[in-house]
């Protein structure tokens, strides 16, 4: 159990989820995207409206096979690198992990082959069906390993044997732990946000080549009205977390805004270089007081700095500082966003607005980056523990050699590159196809006696199916 | 509660990991016959067989794993460290194997050859992976305490490779009465031929593969009555010939039913053998779920948790099994070649 086996764990967990959260950010919100296309085109019966169905299941196929087998990896992992955490973690948030696998994999997976191929084999009504119950499952999903992880962040409802086992003792209070509901909200959000934006850039980019193409533009302004709505409420949201984590986690919420001493009458650091060596911080804009205001709600608030925990206790202060000004940056340039696109539906200039088309095209990976910048503070600021208070991260690794995981890790880098490179050129292409209009005949459900795998928004146009 | 919870579970997660190597078996096994399909469009069926229910099948993994570290914590942390590497090739492979069902349908000329490799050898290394794990989990994990006191590469010897070769040919031949019995014409001729080659070597393998067990390890010799020595102890063997007796039964069924041109009834004889041979080897390490160390009690969370546990699992598996099998029912029937037609 060498340090290195340690520092290698930690990286290998950290790329891993990192790599596995890009997809789940997608997914939950296009599944439910989706979901709501089909019941418009259902309700509506406008062609456009399949249209995009049929574009965005696609780009959906693609995104949610690399969000599943990402998601393998980490479930073994825990056993893998972190079998001490396991071991201990189990009694309590074991069945948090397995109703994930229980309520939310299963529906997700079985009825994900209904919705790609079912198009013709089962009615309107059922396949509708099938596209909200894996909408569902995605959500479900997010509910158990956030509140898992939430647990994790703010252990509640156990108890600690002597032996030092952990028990539960009010099955509540652990999957409800205190931070869970808005944590919670906040990622939920931060998926619907993440889908939107994605969304509002591809349409965005078809528009300035085309600014005529219908779905495209009925695309972007859905988009437009989601994170209209949403990015102020992710703020709002983002907001009541942080006020939580002031409460439960004071060390994190001081790392976020690197505050050193602890006092009344916060200065809020808009930049700053903080280093932990000399525990101060160089190069600070700030503006006075607004720090204790922002955090606490009132100026007057005593805050608790960094120099108040032993240096052992302290999570690294620079990188959570930085990551929550880019989520929280990202976050007030979505509301900007936001705000201009509805001005411009209002006037109705939108698909003509060059420089708001070019803005939207730009500002869609914001939502990925944010989601990574926003676990970063979570898991990085909740360090040194991995269970808050409970279990130290250094304690929780498993007995397995540096050697095995810098192969893996180096195994992961690579292996997750390309599928990522590859991933993201087809899903590309399938952008600049945009939305196809569908013949009728081709997708009107069901049509009885088809051969099984016959799938939906079949492409009969897809040019080179040879192979050599 | 009188119920025996930790004994409860040992059975679901049995079951769960049984219903894994049958479904994603199959999967797997189409993988491993790619190479040997005559036509591109051969093997888009091939894959087209399988591509609605792959992700079910797969989940059946994840409910082993997390059903063991919801249950079983100590096993859990015991054997996966010890398995880190064959468990992290395996979940390579399955990264490959999993992404080629939609690459492969995306990509061009080169993409598209390159993802029918990678469908396909992902396929092979996942299973032979899988099969070094069990190998190494039946010649049995060092431990000190509860946990995991052996060496990186404790896993690897004859034992697990021969392990590993007969899981090969098992999910090959799962994968080829499968084909046998969803697919026509050429394809369909072409699959009673892997199914006969495949079964030939299960045969074999299957023998091999119970020879080298009952050597691998004292205790399971003792198990099944044989000592030492090579003497037999009949009245320790008498109870467990039926498992042996299964599997002949199964291969019998196998061939019987490929001469006689049946469709489904391979598939079935494969399961049957299947069947035995899981029980063959849990017989030689049960109730051990740590092999020779740590039984399933010992590693059991506490009941409070596993009974919460199964008031879900109560719960949930009947509309698992049961939304399931519905869609394996929506995907009756024979796949042809005009269901190359994609989304
Ligand atoms: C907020 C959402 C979220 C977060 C934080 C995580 N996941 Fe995830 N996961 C999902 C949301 C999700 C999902 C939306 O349900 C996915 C993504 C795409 C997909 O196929 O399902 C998924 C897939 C997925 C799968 C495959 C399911 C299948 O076979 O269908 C597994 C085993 C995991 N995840 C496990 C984990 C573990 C162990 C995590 C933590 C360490 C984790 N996920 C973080
Ligand atoms: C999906 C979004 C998530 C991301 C991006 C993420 C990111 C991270 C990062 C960056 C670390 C490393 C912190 C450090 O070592 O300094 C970490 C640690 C950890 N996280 Fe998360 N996390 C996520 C969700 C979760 C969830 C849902 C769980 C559990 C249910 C979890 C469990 C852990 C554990 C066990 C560690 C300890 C290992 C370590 O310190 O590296 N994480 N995570
Ligand atoms: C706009 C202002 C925002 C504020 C004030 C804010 C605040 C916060 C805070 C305080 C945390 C840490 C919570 C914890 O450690 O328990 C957090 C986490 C997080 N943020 Fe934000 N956030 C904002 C915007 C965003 C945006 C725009 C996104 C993504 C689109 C996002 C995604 C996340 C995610 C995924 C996490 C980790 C999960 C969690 O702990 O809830 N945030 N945010």
């Amino acid at each position: 159990m060498d340090f290195d086996a340690l520092l290698l764990s930690r990286i290998q967990f950290a790329f891993t989820i990192a790599w596995h959260i890009i997809f789940p950010a997608f997914t939950i919100g296009l599944a439910s995207y989706l979901a709501v296309l089909e019941g418009l085109w259902l309700l509506a019966k406008k062609p456009a409206f399949r249209n995009l169905y049929m574009f965005w299941i696609k780009i959906f196929a693609l995104s949610f096979g690399m969000g599943v087998v990402s998601g393998v990896v980490m479930s073994y992992q825990f056993g893998t690198n972190w079998s001490v955490f396991a071991a201990a973690a189990s009694p309590v948030i074991g069945p948090l992990l397995a109703f994930e696998v229980l309520t939310a994999f299963f529906l997700e997976a079985s009825f994900l082959g209904v919705m790609l191929f079912g198009w013709r084999k089962v009615g309107p009504g059922l396949h509708f069906t099938a596209t909200a119950l894996v909408a569902a499952g995605t959500l479900l999903s997010a509910f158990w390993i956030i509140s898992a992880n939430s647990w994790m962040q703010d252990p509640a409802g156990f108890t600690r044997l002597p032996d030092g086992a952990l028990r539960a003792v009010d099955w509540w209070r652990v999957i409800f732990s205190p931070t869970f509901p808005f944590r919670f909200l906040h990622m939920v959000l931060a998926a619907y946000l993440t889908t939107a934006l994605t969304v509002g850039a591809a349409s965005a980019w078809r528009l300035l080549r085309d600014p005529a193409e219908e779905e495209s533009a009925i695309a972007l302004k859905m988009a437009i009205g989601m994170f209209a709505i949403v990015a102020p409420l992710q703020l709002i949201a983002g907001d009541l977390s942080g006020k939580q984590v002031l409460t439960v986690q004071p060390a994190k919420l001081a790392a976020i805004e690197a505050f050193w001493e602890s006092r009344t009458d916060q200065p809020f650091h808009v930049v700053a270089w903080p280093d932990r060596a000399q525990e101060k911080n160089h190069l600070v804009v700030e503006a006075p007081k607004l720090g204790s205001w922002i955090a606490a709600g009132s100026t007057g608030a005593f805050i608790k700095g960094l120099k108040a925990f032993p240096p052992q206790d302290r999570p690294p202060v620079f990188i959570v500082f930085w990551a929550f000004r880019v989520m929280v940056g990202l976050g007030l340039a979505m509301i900007a966003l936001g705000v201009w696109g509805v001005f411009l539906i209002w006037r109705g200039a939108l698909e003509r607005t060059r420089p708001f088309l070019r803005s939207a095209v730009i500002m869609g990976p914001a939502g990925f980056v944010s989601v990574i910048a926003g676990w970063i503070v979570a898991e990085v600021g909740r360090q040194p523990y991995v269970i808050y208070g409970v279990l130290r991260t250094d304690q929780a690794v498993s007995p397995v050699g540096a050697g095995q995981v810098s192969v893996s890790l180096l195994a992961f880098i690579v292996v997750y590159g390309i599928i990522f490179t590859v991933g993201v050129v087809y899903i590309f292409r399938l952008i600049a196809e945009g939305p196809k209009p569908t013949a009728a005949s081709d997708t009107e459900p069901p049509v009885r006696g088809r051969p099984p795998g016959y799938a939906l928004g079949a492409a009969p146009d897809q040019p080179d199916e040879v192979e050599p | 509660m009188s119920l025996d919870l930790p004994l409860v579970w040992a059975g679901i997660i049995a079951i769960g990991v049984m219903m894994y190597v049958l479904l994603d078996g199959f999967d797997l096994g189409i993988g491993i016959l790619f190479p040997f399909a005559e036509t591109p469009e051969q093997r888009t069926v091939m894959m087209d067989t399988v591509a609605p229910v792959w992700d079910g099948n797969e989940t059946w993994l994840v409910l082993g794993g997390g059903g063991l570290f919801a249950a079983f914590p100590l096993a859990y942390s015991a054997l996966f460290p010890a398995l880190y590497v064959p468990i992290l090739l395996m979940l390579m492979a399955l990264i490959f194997r999993g992404v080629a069902f939609e690459f492969r349908l995306r990509g061009r000329r080169a993409g598209k050859r390159f993802w029918t490799a990678a469908f396909s050898l992902g396929s092979l290394v996942a299973t032979f992976a899988q099969g070094l794990v069990l190998g190494g989990f039946i010649q049995g994990v060092k431990l000190s305490g509860t946990a995991f006191a052996g060496g990186p590469f404790d896993w690897f010897s004859a034992y697990s490779l021969i392990v590993a070769v007969g899981l090969v040919a098992g999910y090959a031949l799962l994968g080829a009465t499968w084909l046998v019995w969803r697919t026509e014409g050429a394809l369909h001729a072409r699959a009673r031929a892997w199914a006969w080659t495949a079964a030939a070597a299960v045969a074999v393998l299957l023998v091999v593969v119970s020879v080298a067990t009952l050597l691998v390890h004292p205790a399971i010799a003792a198990r099944w009555g044989v000592a030492g020595d090579g003497a037999l102890d009949i009245a320790k063997l008498a109870p467990k010939l039926p498992i042996p007796l299964l599997g002949a039964v199964g291969l019998a069924i196998v061939a019987v039913s490929l001469r006689r041109g049946a469709h489904l009834w391979p598939f079935v004889g494969t399961i049957l053998v299947f069947a035995s041979g899981y029980l063959g080897l849990a017989v030689g390490f049960f109730p051990d779920i740590v092999p020779y160390g740590m039984t399933f009690r010992q590693a059991a969370n506490p009941d409070n948790t596993l009974a919460l546990l199964l008031v879900g699992a109560v719960i949930l598996l009947p509309a698992i099994i049961g939304y399931s099998l519905w869609v394996y029912w929506i995907f009756r029937g024979k796949v042809g070649a005009d269901a190359q037609l994609y989304h």
